[in-house]
C-alpha cells in the first residue's frame, strides 16, 4: 500500500503551546479516506489527536475539516483524491506541483518546506488536515461551532410554524415540493460551508450559507405560515440574504449537495418577486439593477448601477439622497479605478453599446421570461443533471414550481 | 428529570415530557444531530393507509420476531404508530408524497403490506433533525447539554436511580445531575462488533451503566445482521433499495432467495435473509472477497438518483461502484441490537426512577428479529411513552438527593485511567480484538464451541481493559479517556451477549446455533434475562413471552 505524509494540525490551548504540525507517514490505499488515516494514527500511535467523527458515511457531520486547504468531510474524502490536490491548495506552487507538498503559507510555525518537498520517491502524497476556517478552535481539529454555527441556525427560526388549520391528517403538498425542501433538508449541518465562506469572513455576523440553507427549508415548505415574515426578515437583516457575494465557495464546499448558495438566491427571488420585499438595505435593488441594466444596454453598465442600486429604476433614481452619498463615499474608488485605466470614461459614462439586432434578440428572451405566468425554478437535485434514458419523463430544464407535477417512476412504489 | 442521550428516543421523550410541564434536561456525549439515529436510512412503519390495519402490522411484527417479541407491547407500538408519523409531519418531517400530495409508502422486509413512510433514504437523518428543530423551539422547557459524556449513574440508598454524573467534554469538569427519573436513551452496542453499520460512538454506554447498577437486560443474544452491509468497511446500504425491486444474485448470477424465501424472495426478514447470504457464501456459491451482490439496476435509474439517493453516494465514495450501472458487493454485517435493557410498555426498568427506550431498551418488541422500518417507529413510540410516564411520576414526587462522595470517587476513577504506567495493551487494540472475535464467533451462525472461545476472549480483554493505557493526559476533549471508559461498557456488553447467546440451546430469529439447528418453543418460547451477580459472571434467568392474539406457527416467507 501506498505511503502518504499525513500532516495534523495541532493544538491544546492548554499546553501553553502555539499550533503547530504534527507528521505521520501511513500506509493506506488510495481509496481510504482520509478519516481512515487519522484514526489510524490515533490508534496506532497517539490517541491524544482530537477529531469528531462517528458515522464514517458521510451523514452524521462530525468530521468536517479543511483538506490541502479544502473543507469537507475527512470520512468521504479519499486519501488519492486529497493528495492530487496538493499541499495547501491555495498555494500557486501546489497548483503546479500537483501531489508535491509545496510551501507552506498557512502555518503559523513558517517551518513546514523541507519534509514535503522529501524525493525519497516512495510517497504517494501529502495530506494536509487543519480545523475549518471562520470558527474558533477549541483544540486540534475540533472548532466551536456553538459559537458560530448553531448560533446562526437558531437565528433564522429554524422550526416549522405549521400553518393552520392543522389537518386531521397530513397536510396535502405537492411531490416536488417536498423533493425540493429535502434538498436543505439532507444538510448535515457539517460546517464546511460555513468554514470558507468569504462573505463571513469579512463579515462574522452574516447569517452564512448553512443557516440561510435551513430558512429556505421553511420558506419552501407549503406547510410553514410565515414565509413573508421569515423572508421579510432575512431581507431586512445587513447580514441577512443579500450579504452573500455568490463566491460559490459553499458549493463547492458541501458534501452533500445542498447547494446553500442557490437556496440563497432562491430566497431572494421569494423575497423580491413574490413577496415584493424591498429591502432597507437596498440588496434588492441592486440586484434588480443588474436585471434591468442587462436588458436595457445587453451588458452591465457599471456608472448606473450604483444609482439604479440606490434609486431604483428610474431616470430620477440618480438624484435620490442616498445614491448621491453613496456615490460620494465611491468616488475614491471610481477615480482610482480611471486612473489604473479600470474604467475608461467613455464607456463608464455612456455605457457598452450591442448592436440593436443582438440588443432585440436580448429582449426577446426578457419578454419570454417574464411573460410566463409563474416563475420557474430549475432544480438541479430535483431534476437530476442527466437527460434520463425514461423517456414519459419531462426533461431537465422544464421543472416548475406549483403547476409542475412531476410523477415519472416515483409513485411506482406503492402498488409494489 | 435527565434524559441521557438526544438521538431519536431520548429527543422524543424530551419533547414528550416537556409538554406536561417537567423541566427536563437532555445529555448527550455528541451534538444530538450527529446520534446515530441520523444514519436510520429506509423508513417508518405503519398502519397508516386506510386499506392497512394495525393488525397485520403487528402480526408481521411478531412473526419477525419469530414469536419472541411481546405481544402486548407489539400491540402498543403498532396501534399507535399511525398517530405519531402524524406528529412527526406536522412537526415538520419532509415524508415523500405520491401523485396526490399524500403521504408515500415503500416496500420493506417482512412487511405483508408497502405500509414504510420514508424520506428518500435520509429518514432517520430528517427525522432527527426535524426534531432537534423542535428542541430549539422548546429551548426554554428543555436544557441541553451537548457533548457531555456520561460516566455513572447515582442511586440513593434504596436503589433508586436518582441521576447520573457527567463529564463536559469540552473542558474535563465534572457535574452531578440529579434527578426524580432518568431515561437511558443512548442507543446499541454495535462497536462491540467489528465491521459494524454502527458508528464510532455506538459503544453500548447505556446498557452497561444500567447493568452495572443491576437492571436487567434481556434478548441480548440477539444480534442483527443487516443482509446489505459494504464488503470492505461494513457500511449500511438501505433495505430500501431491496424496497424498491433490487435483487440479490450469487456469484452464478442467480437470484437465490427463490430457494430461501419463494414469496417474499429479497424482502424476507432480515435474518432470514443474511442466512441466505452467509450460506451462499459459505458453500462456494459467492464472489471470492466472501460476498453476494445486490443488483440496483433493477430500480429504474432516475427512481434511484431520487430515492436512494445516499446510496448512490455510498457506493461511490466508498465502493467506486456507480449502483445505477453496475452490482455491488454486499455480505450480512452487524447492524443493531435486538435486546437491551428490559423495559415494560411505559419504559420503565427494573431499577425504580430508571427508564430506558430506543436501541438501548428491550420492550421486547424485536424478539429475536427487528423487521426493517420498526427500529425508528420503536425510538419514537418509547421514548415518548417514557417521557410522559416519567414526567407524570416526577410531578408527584420530592427531590431526591444524591450521596456527595459519588462526584470525587468519579473523579478518582477517571484519573486512575489518566495516570495508569505504560505497558498495558492500547484500548484500540482490545477494542479491535473483541470486535472481530464476536464477528467470527457470535454472528449469523453460531456453536457451542465458537461461543466458548468468544467468552474466553471476553474475560480475557476485561482484565486486560483494566491496564489499557491511554495516551492523552490532558482536560479539553480528551477523547483518549472517553475511549477506555466506552472500551469497558462494550466488554460487559458483549459477555451479555455471548453468555445469553451460550444459554440458548435452540435456533430462533437472528440466534442460530449449527449445533441447535431448530426452533425449541417447548422449552426456549422465552426471554433470557442476564443480571449482574456481584460476582464474575452474568447471572442467567428468565422471563415469560407474553402472547396475547398470536400462536407460534411455522415461520416462512
Amino acid at each position: 500500500m501506498p505511503d502518504y505524509l499525513l500532516r495534523i494540525r495541532r493544538f491544546d490551548p492548554t499546553s501553553g503551546q502555539a499550533a503547530h504540525w504534527d507528521e505521520h507517514t501511513v500506509s493506506l490505499g488510495p481509496r481510504n479516506s482520509v478519516l481512515d488515516a487519522i484514526l489510524k494514527v490515533k490508534d496506532e500511535v497517539d490517541g491524544s489527536i482530537g477529531i469528531r467523527c462517528s458515522c464514517q458515511q458521510a451523514i452524521c457531520g462530525s468530521c468536517g475539516v479543511r483538506i490541502n486547504g479544502r473543507p469537507g468531510l475527512a470520512c468521504n474524502t479519499h486519501l488519492e483524491v486529497a493528495a492530487a490536490r496538493g499541499g495547501g491548495a491555495q498555494s500557486p506552487a501546489s497548483a503546479i506541483g500537483g501531489g508535491r507538498l509545496s510551501n507552506g503559507h498557512r502555518s503559523a510555525d513558517g517551518e513546514r518546506s523541507a519534509d514535503g518537498e522529501r524525493s525519497d520517491g516512495a510517497l504517494a502524497g501529502v495530506i494536509e488536515v487543519e480545523p475549518m476556517g471562520n470558527m474558533p478552535v477549541i483544540r486540534d481539529l475540533i472548532v466551536d461551532m456553538d459559537a458560530v454555527h448553531w448560533k446562526k441556525f437558531q437565528r433564522v427560526t429554524p422550526y416549522l410554524v405549521a400553518r393552520e388549520p392543522v389537518p386531521e391528517r397530513e397536510y396535502i403538498v405537492p411531490h416536488y415540493n417536498m423533493v425540493d425542501v429535502t434538498q436543505t433538508m439532507a444538510c448535515i449541518q457539517c460546517g464546511a460551508c460555513v468554514s470558507d465562506c468569504l462573505s463571513m469572513e469579512i463579515d462574522p455576523l452574516f447569517i452564512g450559507p448553512a443557516a440561510l440553507a435551513k430558512a429556505y427549508r421553511f420558506v419552501g415548505d407549503p406547510r410553514d405560515a410565515q414565509h413573508a415574515e421569515r423572508l421579510r426578515d432575512l431581507s431586512e437583516d445587513p447580514h441577512g440574504i443579500y450579504d452573500c457575494t455568490h463566491c460559490f465557495n459553499c458549493i463547492d464546499a458541501c458534501p452533500k449537495e445542498v447547494a446553500p448558495m442557490s437556496q440563497i438566491m432562491r430566497l431572494r427571488r421569494r423575497a423580491g418577486s413574490d413577496f415584493g420585499i424591498v429591502d432597507r438595505n437596498n440588496g434588492h435593488r441592486h440586484e434588480a439593477a443588474f436585471v434591468t441594466l442587462v436588458r436595457d444596454y445587453g451588458l452591465l453598465n457599471e456608472a448606473e448601477l450604483l444609482p439604479r442600486s440606490y434609486g431604483g429604476n428610474s431616470w430620477f433614481g440618480k438624484f435620490h439622497p442616498a445614491a448621491g452619498r453613496e456615490l460620494l463615499s465611491s468616488l475614491s474608488t471610481v477615480i482610482t479605478g480611471l486612473l489604473r485605466g479600470k474604467i475608461s470614461p467613455r464607456v463608464a459614462l455612456l455605457g457598452h453599446r450591442l448592436p440593436k439586432a443582438d440588443l432585440a434578440a436580448l429582449r426577446r428572451i426578457y419578454e419570454r421570461i417574464e411573460g410566463r405566468p409563474e416563475r420557474r425554478e430549475l432544480n438541479l437535485y430535483v431534476t437530476g443533471y442527466e437527460d434520463e434514458p425514461e423517456p414519459a419523463t419531462v426533461g431537465a430544464g422544464s421543472a416548475g414550481e406549483g403547476p409542475h407535477t412531476d410523477t415519472s417512476a416515483s409513485e411506482s412504489e406503492s402498488s409494489r | 428529570m435527565l434524559i441521557i442521550g438526544a438521538g431519536l428516543a431520548g429527543q422524543r421523550a424530551a419533547l414528550a415530557a416537556a409538554r406536561t410541564g417537567a423541566t427536563v434536561g437532555i445529555v448527550s456525549k455528541v451534538h444530538p444531530v450527529r446520534s446515530h439515529s441520523v444514519a436510520a436510512a429506509g423508513g417508518i412503519n405503519a398502519a397508516l393507509n386506510p386499506e392497512d390495519t394495525w393488525e397485520s402490522h403487528a402480526f408481521d411484527t411478531v412473526k419477525g420476531s419469530d414469536y419472541l417479541g411481546d405481544q402486548d407491547a407489539i400491540e402498543v407500538m403498532c396501534r399507535e404508530a399511525p398517530d405519531e408519523i402524524l406528529w412527526l409531519e406536522h412537526a415538520g418531517v419532509t415524508f415523500h408524497r405520491n401523485e396526490h400530495g399524500n403521504l408515500g409508502t415503500r416496500a420493506f422486509g417482512g412487511a405483508s403490506a408497502a405500509r414504510t413512510y420514508y424520506v428518500a433514504d435520509i429518514t432517520g437523518h430528517a427525522i432527527l433533525h426535524v426534531l432537534y428543530e423542535q428542541l430549539i423551539k422548546y429551548a426554554d422547557r428543555v436544557d441541553r447539554y451537548e457533548e457531555w459524556f456520561t460516566t455513572d449513574l447515582l442511586q440513593d440508598d434504596d436503589g433508586r436511580c436518582v441521576g447520573a454524573i457527567c463529564r463536559d467534554l469540552r473542558d474535563g469538569h465534572l457535574e452531578v445531575f440529579n434527578a426524580k427519573a432518568v431515561i437511558l436513551a443512548c442507543g446499541g452496542a454495535g462497536q462491540a462488533y467489528k465491521p459494524t453499520t454502527n458508528g464510532l460512538i455506538v459503544t453500548g454506554d447505556g446498557i452497561a451503566q444500567a447493568y452495572r447498577i443491576g437492571a436487567r437486560l434481556m434478548d441480548m443474544e440477539m444480534i442483527q445482521y443487516h443482509p446489505t452491509t459494504l464488503v470492505g468497511n461494513g457500511l449500511l446500504i438501505t433495505e430500501g433499495a431491496r424496497g424498491e425491486g433490487a435483487w440479490l444474485l450469487n456469484a452464478k448470477g442467480e437470484r437465490f432467495m427463490e430457494r430461501y424465501a419463494p414469496n417474499k424472495l429479497e424482502l424476507a426478514s432480515r435474518d432470514v435473509v443474511s442466512r441466505a447470504e452467509q450460506t451462499e457464501i459459505n458453500e462456494g456459491r459467492g464472489f471470492p472477497d466472501g460476498s453476494v451482490a445486490l443488483d440496483v439496476t433493477k430500480v429504474p435509474r432516475r427512481r434511484t438518483l431520487e430515492a436512494l439517493r445516499e446510496i448512490v453516494n455510498i457506493g461511490r465514495d466508498f465502493a467506486g461502484v456507480d449502483i445505477t450501472r453496475e452490482p455491488i458487493h454486499i455480505r450480512p454485517g452487524q447492524h443493531y441490537i435486538m435486546g437491551g435493557v428490559k423495559t415494560d410498555v411505559h419504559g420503565q426498568t427494573t431499577v425504580a426512577g430508571l427508564y430506558a427506550a430506543g436501541e438501548v431498551a428491550c420492550v421486547s418488541v424485536h424478539g429475536g428479529n427487528r423487521l426493517g422500518a420498526n427500529s425508528l417507529l420503536d425510538t419514537l413510540i418509547f421514548g415518548r411513552r417514557s417521557g410522559e410516564h416519567a414526567a407524570a411520576q416526577a410531578l408527584e414526587m420530592p427531590m431526591p438527593s444524591t450521596p456527595p462522595s459519588r462526584l470525587s470517587d468519579t473523579e478518582r476513577a477517571i484519573q486512575a485511567i489518566i495516570d495508569r504506567p505504560a505497558g498495558g495493551r492500547r484500548v484500540s487494540a482490545i477494542k479491535d480484538e473483541l470486535g472481530e472475535t464476536m464477528n467470527r464467533h457470535c454472528a449469523v451462525f453460531r456453536d457451542a464451541e465458537g461461543l466458548r472461545t468468544a467468552h474466553e476472549v471476553v474475560r480475557r480483554l476485561k482484565e486486560e481493559a483494566a491496564s489499557a493505557v491511554i495516551d492523552d493526559r490532558g482536560t479539553i476533549f480528551n477523547q483518549d479517556v472517553i475511549g477506555a471508559i466506552e472500551l469497558g461498557y462494550m466488554l460487559d456488553c458483549a459477555e451479555a451477549i455471548v453468555v445469553a447467546a451460550q444459554e440458548r440451546t435452540e435456533s430462533r430469529g437472528a440466534q442460530f446455533r449449527t449445533d441447535f439447528p431448530q426452533r425449541n418453543d417447548a422449552e426456549w418460547l422465552k426471554h433470557i434475562d442476564i443480571s449482574v451477580n456481584g460476582g464474575d459472571v452474568p447471572k442467567v434467568s428468565y422471563s415469560p413471552v407474553t402472547i396475547t392474539r398470536w400462536e407460534p406457527q411455522e415461520r416462512t416467507y
